[in-house]
């Protein structure tokens, strides 16, 4: 597979991990967050921290936004399938994400219709040719998603389908970062920046953390190759006691950003004044909801979602492992009460959430089995 | 939100300008091209797909230049070795 | 110790409701016939709880199995419901070490369904009977009202004798042990959920599904006693299958990825949608674990059957971690690879 193979090539792995093992000074500790989930299962899929020197410790971001989801608004957007002329579309990452009354594949097995969509796209031809239903697509993501999200709903109003809407649960990945560089059990020294939320806003984004704490991001590519030489680019950085924003994704990532996505964005969505990050709090400005002028075609002002705030039972320790104060087996709950197959929180739920990585994908020890499992 | 996959433009549809059919590995997907500046596309061209749209247009300077570098940052070592091997066999006074 | 005298640890099945992961033949489903179905049959040969049951019957060794088929849509590129149903009985008899002799295959119809679909269905069944030198000697047939069951349902019993050569017996397992696998896997899973047309995929991708009986003839020729077990990966994938194997004979079990045989479209069509290839379905490979002694002799037994050239030696089996399968990634890395909790999902995080 061209532009996949090459950053896949073991012999240019090496390369950079011979570089990385040779950069690092001996008697420095590196934290570095990778900030994206899709990073954090990549680090995993291929076995990268084997391939780091034991002075490189990763700390895995909340780049998930299907972690950050707080369960109040799962049960907001699975209740509008409650409705009995209503198709629910997501994504199947969101499919597992337990809700108070259960998944949405445990309502569609109760009856609910609820539809896994690979695209925003999808759903809006559900729609077209569901004259007679209403069609709700539940949206999640980053930067990277919700310009997909927009041009959806433009193509909506432009072909005149008034019976799709868009429960929008996007939100904005630099709030997120400054929730954590601020935090006060803070340790990390630099940032493996979001490589595909960047293809659409840019580098400059980032160029804060670098300024105003004084920690260098690179935003990086999700291959391999990618996410080592990132690594090695903050290693040199930290190791020269500089601080700035590089670029290892350039292949992909203009530095400006994209201007018709950020265009679509703007027209289409407003920033929320404040918005629930699961494990973060409360964060002003983060999230995005869809523009009065679109009203037809907001989920929220169609129906009547319940809007109850739902909190983690107070032994998940969710928001510890966010903000990377805690490793995944460090929760009291991680693999005995809490896991892929019976989550309580949602960083067990989504393949990238730090704890469902680091239960598939790291090597365990012979275990005793959870009951039940 | 973060994956997303490099393919290549195999057919652009001339009553659909906004959609191009997308080749990954043989496997096709028609993706809306409405997310790239200008929506300059043609068969041939490498983009990066998510959710059925294009996000970004690969820029072959860019990813030939690093992987060059990554390259001859093996190759550098060979010949830092070589440069090694080479004084060894002068301390020796004689062949390496 | 053989299998059946390990204690099983008692399972729990606490589920409300019966979910489409049950049917998965992830950890959903283990958890439903280990906690739920199982129990209250409890006998020493159910208690193994492997593809088929072994008993001996008039002194003649025969193993049985039994099998439901359930798929949307009915064809599909390379097969259907009908071949599958055929395919994949004699497949759990072959990795039981039996040779399939008979089938039974109970239809359950849905009341609307044309008429010329049955046919069909029952034609491609005829041949890939013929194909696997198995007889279809009964069966049954119902119909239900309409709307209740995606056309067509089938579900079979298949009878076979156990094979003299093979002596398979998953407490033989041991440190040293090869893995090997017929072919490419993920064909089947992936077939299948382009052919749903929900995701709106185009590929020359066919189900792989056939009769594996020439590949464990010629195992049995070339190393029969050197067998220590086999596994049609089915619903689950290679994860699931060599996960349980795992379990069962408390071992590790050690892939090496890159030699893990995959097409190209397969491939691509799992880098796109975010799905791991060794949790989709297969319907027509099989994996054995031999003797290290035996393994090249084996392989090259397998690739010299047709529609065998691309049988690998994926892996290797040891003793610690025990109760784990890992992957070795071509960086020297390693990841666990779990079992499938429910199907494999499309992802786009």
């Amino acid at each position: 597979m061209k532009y996949v193979d090459e950053y896949r090539d073991p012999v240019l792995i090496e390369n950079v991990a011979r570089e990385i093992a040779r950069t690092v000074k001996p008697a420095r500790h590196y934290r570095i967050m990778e900030v994206c989930g899709g990073h954090t299962h990549s680090i995993y899929r291929h076995g990268l921290r084997d391939v780091l020197p034991e002075n490189i410790e990763l700390v895995h971001g909340p780049g998930c936004p299907v972690c950050v989801l707080p369960t109040g608004r799962v049960d907001d957007g699975l209740s509008i399938a409650d409705g009995d002329d209503v198709i629910l579309t997501c994504f199947g990452d969101m499919l597992r994400v337990p809700g108070t009354r259960g998944t949405a594949l445990e309502r569609k097995a109760r009856g609910a219709d609820i539809r896994m969509v690979y695209s925003p796209l999808d759903a809006l031809k559900l729609a077209q040719t569901n004259p007679s239903k209403q069609v709700c697509f539940f949206a999640i993501g980053f930067e990277t998603t919700a310009p997909s999200t927009a041009l959806t709903i433009l193509r909506a109003r432009a072909l005149g389908v008034e019976n799709f809407s868009v429960f929008s649960n996007h939100v904005t990945i630099v709030p997120a970062m400054r929730a954590i560089l601020d935090s006060p059990r803070m340790l990390l020294d630099g940032f493996v920046g979001p490589g595909h939320v960047a293809t659409i806003t840019g580098c400059r984004p980032y160029e804060f953390v670098a300024r105003d704490y004084g920690k260098p991001v690179v935003v990086a590519g999700f291959e391999p190759l990618d996410i080592l030489q990132a690594i090695l680019m903050v290693v040199r950085q930290l190791n020269a006691g500089e601080a700035r924003v590089e670029n290892e994704y350039a292949r992909f990532v203009p530095w400006n950003g994209n201007g018709a996505a950020l265009a679509a964005l703007e027209t289409v969505f407003a920033l929320r004044p404040v918005f629930e990050w699961r494990g973060l709090g409360f964060i002003p400005e983060s999230a995005f909801e869809v523009r009065a002028d679109f009203a037809t075609w907001d989920a929220e002002r169609r129906f009547a979602v319940p809007g109850v705030r739902v909190t983690d039972p107070s032994a998940a320790q969710c928001g510890e492992v966010l903000t990377g104060s805690l490793k995944p087996a460090q929760c009291r709950l991680f693999g005995t009460v809490c896991s892929p197959e019976r989550p309580v929180g949602a960083l067990m739920v989504s393949s990238e959430g730090a704890c469902a990585a680091h239960y598939r994908y790291a090597q365990r020890a012979a275990e005793t089995e959870p009951a039940g499992v | 939100m973060c994956l997303a996959i490099p393919g290549q433009v195999v057919e652009m549809h001339p009553d659909q300008p906004m959609l191009a059919k997308v080749d990954v590995a043989g496997v096709r997907r028609n993706v809306n091209i409405g997310l790239l500046e200008n929506a300059a596309v043609a068969p041939g061209d490498w983009i990066l797909i998510h959710v059925g749209f294009a996000l970004s247009k690969i820029g072959e300077a860019e990813a030939h230049e690093q992987l060059r570098m990554l390259r001859a940052m093996g190759e550098d070592e060979l010949a830092i070795e070589e440069v090694r091997g080479y004084s060894f066999a002068d301390d020796r006074g004689g062949a390496p | 110790m053989a299998l059946a005298e390990r204690p099983r640890r008692r399972v729990a099945f606490t589920d409300e409701r019966i979910e489409m992961a049950h049917g998965a033949g992830g950890k959903a489903s283990r958890r439903l016939v280990e906690g739920l179905i199982a129990p209250a049959f409890a006998n020493p040969i159910l208690d193994t709880l492997s593809d088929a049951a072994v008993f001996s019957l008039g002194g003649v060794r025969v193993a049985t199995t039994a099998d439901g088929y359930v798929v949307r849509p009915l064809r599909f590129p390379g097969g259907s419901i009908g071949e599958l149903a055929i395919n994949g009985t004699v497949n759990d008899l072959a990795v039981s070490g039996a040779r399939a002799r008979a089938l039974m295959a109970t239809f359950v119809l849905e009341a609307g369904i044309e008429s010329e679909i049955v046919r069909a269905e029952v034609a491609a069944m005829a041949v890939a009977a013929e194909r696997a030198g198995v007889a279809v000697v009964g069966g049954d047939t119902k119909v239900v009202e309409h709307g209740l069951c995606d056309g067509m349902y089938i579900t079979t019993f298949g009878i076979g004798e156990i094979d003299p050569r093979f002596a398979l017996d998953p407490g033989s397992v041991r440190s040293g042990d090869r893995v090997l696998l017929s072919g490419p896997i993920g064909s089947h899973g992936i077939t299948i959920l382009l052919a749903r047309g929900e995701l709106d995929l185009e590929a020359d991708v066919r189900s792989d599904t056939r009769s594996i009986w020439p590949f464990v003839d010629a195992l049995g020729d070339a190393c029969g006693s050197g067998v220590r077990w086999m596994r049609d990966p089915t619903r689950g994938g290679v994860a699931t299958a060599l996960n349980e194997l795992a379990r069962d004979a408390n071992v590790a079990i050690v892939l090496d990825e890159s030699a893990v045989p995959l097409g190209t479209q397969v491939r691509g069509a799992c880098e796109l949608l975010g799905l791991d290839p060794l949790h989709i379905a297969n319907e027509g490979q099989f994996l054995a674990v031999v003797a290290p002694e035996r393994a090249a002799q084996a392989l090259a037994a397998l690739r010299a059957v047709a529609g065998g050239e691309a049988a690998a030696d994926i892996g290797e089996v040891r003793a610690q971690p025990a109760r784990t399968l890992l992957g070795e990634t071509p960086y020297g890395g390693v990841r666990a690879i779990d079992m499938l909790v429910g199907d494999p999902l499309p992802r786009i995080c």
